[in-house]
């Protein structure tokens, strides 16, 4: 099994790594059964993703995977994001490994997961 | 490098190459010929023979060579299975053992035997209780591991052949952690049959044995020609068999001295991690244990994110954790002791030989409280609190 050099980079160096305070929207997803926990927060202003961070418990693939979304998704607004796939995110590192290609999809789910948080929040607020 | 991964291989000993190397160049002829080259070729085969003969403190006759530990494995608990068909279909074995044991079983489960796969304690110790009630009337054959590839523990095989011998029932063990590591009687341990490998103990890759107690008439599981007395056909690995040969004399005569320099590193080692990083769980019985291997379970931490770091740092280690071996689940090993999976997720192995150095042990603790801190820091799993 080997790593491309931008996997091993991003593992080593992962961008948008730590705990966000009082985030808008928080995507936990995995299972420390199966070896891999990704939490990925967000915060939001004008629709846009104007922060985001992310937390994993993982193999290397799971760390770099989970960095690499949290970079693709800055910037972008809710609509834009929710539209990055698991397949964006393993060009980007240019390739993995088939074993490890769960984790970019960890990745995908995380980001949506903290997208519909947040949308739950809002809906919550107006309702409240 | 720091090489610390001497349980998944070693380097092969400078004697042992030289030992190999005429084999490899001018003495290249057929040992099954009839001219003089090939005699002597003949001849080194059997001193190599003799000399793994005594290592295991038995009979030349009484070693076959084969391609290695895996063949020696397949060999002994496929041709055993066959041969005693008529008698039983029931074979138990270890929920710990290497895979070339373990899907050697599986595999004769699809030709109808059953397989019984006895539990360990949580120090790795098959439970003799147990053993005793699996065996039945059907029961053939007992393979179980001598000491095992990741935590180390040593099994009671003498215990377990004193259980089998009034039974007539055939043990088997995969002695490859333990050949040239410690000193081996296959009379005292009581087994029938005993696999081992070269390139665990600074011989070559692509060599072993199997030992097969004199009166026991393990059919060949390759056919063909009449090497090995007609029970392993094939031309020989002449280079590889001489290799493993020298290998086997290095060991007998260096295995004491070579056991209490490595303990006394692998203690240090441990003492030192136990010191730096908090929250480690150490695996494997504390006595009844390889000196030379050192298992451990980092909580909150995935194992192969500790051996990237660790390979950053130019330190070779290992992991039973998911995904080094490409699969999902964590080390068969650690959850038969009954760990958490999130826990057994978390294991690193460091398995030290012969050219390791204070100065590894102290590479590795240099390292790895940091390595450890920069993966906790990023897990959502590590209480931040504390």
């Amino acid at each position: 099994m080997e790593y491309t050099e931008k996997v091993l980079e991003y593992f080593r160096n992962p961008r948008n790594m730590g705990k966000m305070e009082n985030p808008d929207g928080v995507g936990r997803v995995g299972n420390p059964v199966c070896g891999d926990v990704m939490e990925i927060s967000i915060r939001v202003k004008d629709n846009r993703i104007e922060d985001i961070k992310f937390e994993t418990f993982g193999c290397g693939a799971a760390i770099a995977t989970s960095s690499v979304v949290t970079e693709l998704a800055r910037g972008k607004t809710l609509e834009e994001a929710e539209k990055i796939t698991n397949q964006q995110v393993v060009e980007f590192l240019g390739g993995l490994p088939p074993v490890k290609k769960h984790c970019s999809l960890l990745a995908e789910e995380g980001l949506k997961a903290a997208i519909a948080d947040y949308r739950a929040r809002q809906a919550r607020k107006k309702a409240g | 490098m720091i090489y610390l991964d001497y349980n998944a291989t070693t380097p092969c000993d400078r004697r042992v190459l030289e030992a190999m190397e005429p084999f490899l160049k001018e003495r290249f002829e057929n040992p099954s010929s009839l001219y003089r080259g090939s005699r002597e070729n003949k001849k080194a085969i059997e001193q190599a023979r003799q000399q793994v003969a005594r290592l295991l403190s038995c009979a030349p006759e009484e070693i076959f060579f084969t391609s290695g530990g895996t063949e020696a494995d397949n060999w002994a608990i496929k041709s055993t299975a066959w041969a005693l068909r008529e008698k039983g279909n029931h074979i138990i074995t270890s929920s710990i053992e290497h895979h070339a044991v373990l899907n050697t079983c599986a595999f004769l489960v699809k030709q109808g035997f059953r397989i019984t796969y006895l539990p360990v304690s949580a120090e790795g110790i098959v439970d003799l209780e147990v053993l005793k009630k699996a065996i039945s009337r059907e029961t053939i054959l007992v393979t179980i591991m001598h000491a095992n590839n990741e935590i180390g523990t040593i099994q009671p095989l003498t215990e377990i052949a004193g259980l089998l011998k009034e039974k007539g029932i055939l043990f088997h063990t995969d002695a490859v952690q333990t050949a040239g590591k410690l000193p081996l009687s296959v009379k005292e341990l009581g087994v029938d049959m005993l696999s081992l490998s070269g390139h665990k103990f600074y011989g070559p890759k692509g060599v072993g044995a199997l030992y097969v107690r004199k009166g026991w008439r393990l059919p060949p599981l390759l056919h063909g020609g009449e090497q090995e007395h007609g029970r392993r056909a094939g031309t020989e690995n002449v280079a590889g068999i001489v290799g493993l040969g020298e290998a086997a004399r290095l060991a007998k005569e260096e295995m004491a001295e070579e056991a209490v320099r490595v303990r006394a590193l692998r203690d240090k080692l441990e003492e030192k991690i136990r010191q730096s990083v908090p929250e480690v769980i150490f695996n494997g019985h504390r006595e009844k244990r390889l000196y030379n291997t050192a298992n451990l379970c980092v909580k909150y931490v995935e194992g192969e994110s500790m051996l990237l770091h660790l390979d950053f740092e130019g330190i070779c280690a290992s992991s039973g954790s998911a995904c080094t071996s490409g699969s999902l689940e964590p080390s068969h090993v650690l959850l038969a002791l009954g760990l958490p999976h999130e826990v057994a997720h978390g294991s690193l192995r460091f398995s030290l030989g012969k050219y390791s150095t204070e100065s590894d042990v102290e590479a590795v603790a240099a390292v790895l409280p940091e390595i450890v801190a920069k993966l906790r820091a990023m897990s959502p799993l590590w209480p931040k609190e504390r």
